[in-house]
């Protein structure tokens, strides 16, 4: 691929912002400002929940309304093994707990993936509207199942006590475990950025540029979906897993369906199916929620309005402001 | 069990159906005609219930609070068509998501600012107070009656409209060929927003009539949304015919499953455990149904378009 002049306008931005988020909290970790630093945790989670979207959303053109729902699930992973571990009781037929990140995410990916496959494999059946309100409904499902489940806390959600351990890292502290999510979010784009130049990635965008093409070569749009679907849906376990590890909670509220939205909301903030699109979108967005909301209380409001002028007027995101156009739609 | 109670219930999942149906006609019309999915369309069912309440409040008439609601949600719904949506109808689904998205933040929290957090509470109105009795012994409040009966009243008027007027038959004119009849000289503009005003004007009767059941509040209107989508997609997107089923369908399938399956499962395990675990995948059943039927029908069971 030749580096057009769009295409190095974009690498100097994607790296800028690569460096800003690393470069804020070490500011503010040196002004003793923890509070900035947990603000860039959560851009780095968002971040890395939308990235996970952004595979199935961004390059698949699949609309998944119910991402949360894996969010979810990654969160509720974290909380339900830090508890067994924490209580001393087996989870099942033996198996304990524990608080080990690595582990927990090793869970959460196999989890994402179980329950990807059958949602995927129904959802993938349909398209367009249809697609995005199955997925809707799914996440719901998933979602009014976690209220209603009594073990884990149900509506209430659950508290971690302690935050989970990574080898070496001390993870209690603000700082060390920004950087965890940080060389989590640099990995998954780093997945993103391989999957979009492989054959596989070749293959899932012609799915969305035309899929009747796709198939006339010989390859199926479903399964080549169905796989983008699943390791989408994977990553933004992860990012569920993170995000309960820096609230130490996690309710029933990380799957509903305002979860989803906002994830998509992130990705088009930032520019659909751009490498740093999550990336510029979760820092537009916990911004906004930042600075709008140390003004009034009903943030959501402008933050509506905002969104609106986006979608409208706007259309490419912040990264379609600042590196261009994406080189093909 | 008595038969009674199975009849209460099964009058309960016709009463939550036919409220489905009031919501999933005018998001099926509006995809059907224009091709647009609302997301702001509980925002619309929202509005509905405030104005009732807010009007019945000050009026002292649950009547005029009707006559209101419906005034209040045409006329939300016929702004929000001419100063947003109809900049949505060439986007792709995507955009329409997104907009619409926004309007729900934005409608929630403009309700929000304007009546405060605190829900408003609305009356059944002395006329419909009262129960009636039912066979096998037993009683049903009259006003849950009184909605199924304004229910089937939409339901044939609806289909008259469509099938017997002018409008309606352009209505199926814009649903098969919007740039032929575009270009026979109906004002297809006019069309759309009338269209959208008529949905948003069936939204607010269902929140103003459920108003009176439950408590008025911000964020009602997204159960019901999402129990909408549900419907239509269950009955096929576009086909009014769909949603009346779909809707009956999603309502008596999760009333019962609430009812029944805690006690089929006491059959099986202890009854402590029954409660709990009945009531969960009582709650997760319509959706299981959706997909059972996606499955096997992916646009649905009444598809209305190819």
């Amino acid at each position: 691929m030749t580096n057009a002049s769009p295409t190095s306008r974009e690498t100097i931005v994607n790296a800028l912002l690569a460096l800003l988020l690393l470069g804020l909290p070490l500011l503010a970790f040196a002004m003793g400002e923890p509070f900035y630093i947990t603000l860039a945790t959560r851009i780095a989670v968002l971040a890395l929940a939308a990235v996970g979207l952004n595979i199935a959303l961004g390059l698949g053109g699949l609309v998944s309304f119910g991402h949360a729902a894996f969010f979810g699930l990654g969160g509720y992973a974290a909380g339900i093994l830090a508890t067994h571990a924490f209580d001393g009781v087996p989870l099942f037929a033996g198996i304990p707990g524990t608080v080990s990140m690595p582990v927990i995410w090793l869970v959460t990916m196999v989890a994402c993936g179980l329950v990807a496959l059958p949602i995927g494999a129904i959802s993938l059946r349909t398209a367009g509207v249809y697609f995005i309100m199955i997925t809707l409904a799914f996440a719901q499902m998933i979602y009014y199942f976690a209220i209603s489940w009594p073990a884990y806390g149900g509506e209430d959600g659950l508290s971690i006590y302690v935050r989970n351990e990574f080898p070496g890292v001390n993870t209690t502290q603000p700082l060390p475990f920004f950087l965890i999510c940080y060389a989590v979010l640099m990995a998954a784009l780093g997945l993103f950025w391989l999957l979009r130049g492989s054959r596989f990635g070749a293959a899932l965008q012609a799915a969305r540029q035309n899929a009747t093409r796709l198939s006339a070569v010989g390859i199926a749009p479903f399964n080549i979906r169905l796989v983008a679907f699943i390791i989408s849906a994977m990553v933004t376990g992860v990012a569920g897993a993170l995000f309960a590890d820096l609230n130490k909670f996690v309710s029933p509220s990380m799957m509903s369906w305002h979860m989803s939205g906002e994830l998509i909301v992130l990705i088009i903030l930032g520019g659909k199916g751009r490498l740093f699109g999550p990336v510029a979108g979760a820092m537009l967005y916990v911004l906004f929620e930042f600075a709008l909301g140390g003004i009034t209380e009903r943030w959501q409001f402008f933050l509506g309005l905002i969104l609106l002028g986006v979608v409208l007027f706007a259309r490419g995101g912040l990264l379609g402001l600042l590196a261009g156009k994406a080189r093909h739609g | 069990m008595s038969i009674a109670l199975l009849i209460e219930q099964l009058l309960n999942g016709l009463q939550l159906g036919v409220m489905l149906f009031l919501m999933a006609a005018g998001l099926t019309l509006i995809f059907g005609v224009m091709g647009l999915i609302n997301l702001a369309h509980g925002s619309l069912y929202m509005v509905g219930a405030f104005a009732c309440a807010a009007v019945a409040a000050a009026t002292g008439s649950f009547w005029i609070g009707l006559v209101a609601s419906l005034i209040a949600a045409a006329a939300a719904g016929a702004i929000m068509e001419v100063t947003v949506i109809r900049r949505l109808y060439e986007r792709d689904h995507l955009d329409q998501v997104l907009a619409t998205f926004a309007l729900i933040l934005i409608f929630s929290e403009g309700t929000r600012w304007l009546f405060g957090s605190f829900p408003l509470y609305l009356d059944i109105p002395p006329l419909l107070q009262g129960a009636v009795p039912l066979p096998g012994g037993g009683q049903y409040q009259l006003y849950r009656l009184a909605i199924i009966g304004v229910g089937i009243v939409v339901a044939i008027g609806l289909y008259f409209l469509i099938s017997r007027t002018r409008l309606g038959m352009r209505i199926r004119a814009g649903e098969a060929d919007r740039e032929m009849i575009a270009a026979l000289g109906v004002d297809i503009r006019t069309l759309y927003t009338v269209v959208f005003a008529l949905g948003a004007a069936l939204a607010g009767l269902a929140g103003a009539l459920v108003g009176a059941l439950q408590s008025v509040q911000v964020g009602m209107g997204e159960p019901a949304l999402i129990l909408a989508f549900v419907v239509i997609v269950i009955g096929g997107i576009g086909s009014i015919k769909g949603a009346l089923f779909g809707a009956i369908l999603v309502g008596v399938v999760d009333t019962m499953g609430r009812f029944l399956l805690p006690k089929a499962l006491a059959l099986m395990i202890p009854a402590a455990q029954a409660g709990p675990i009945g009531a969960a995948l009582a709650s997760m059943l319509i959706y299981v149904v959706m997909a059972l039927i996606l499955a096997f029908r992916p646009s649905g069971l009444f598809a209305a378009q190819s």
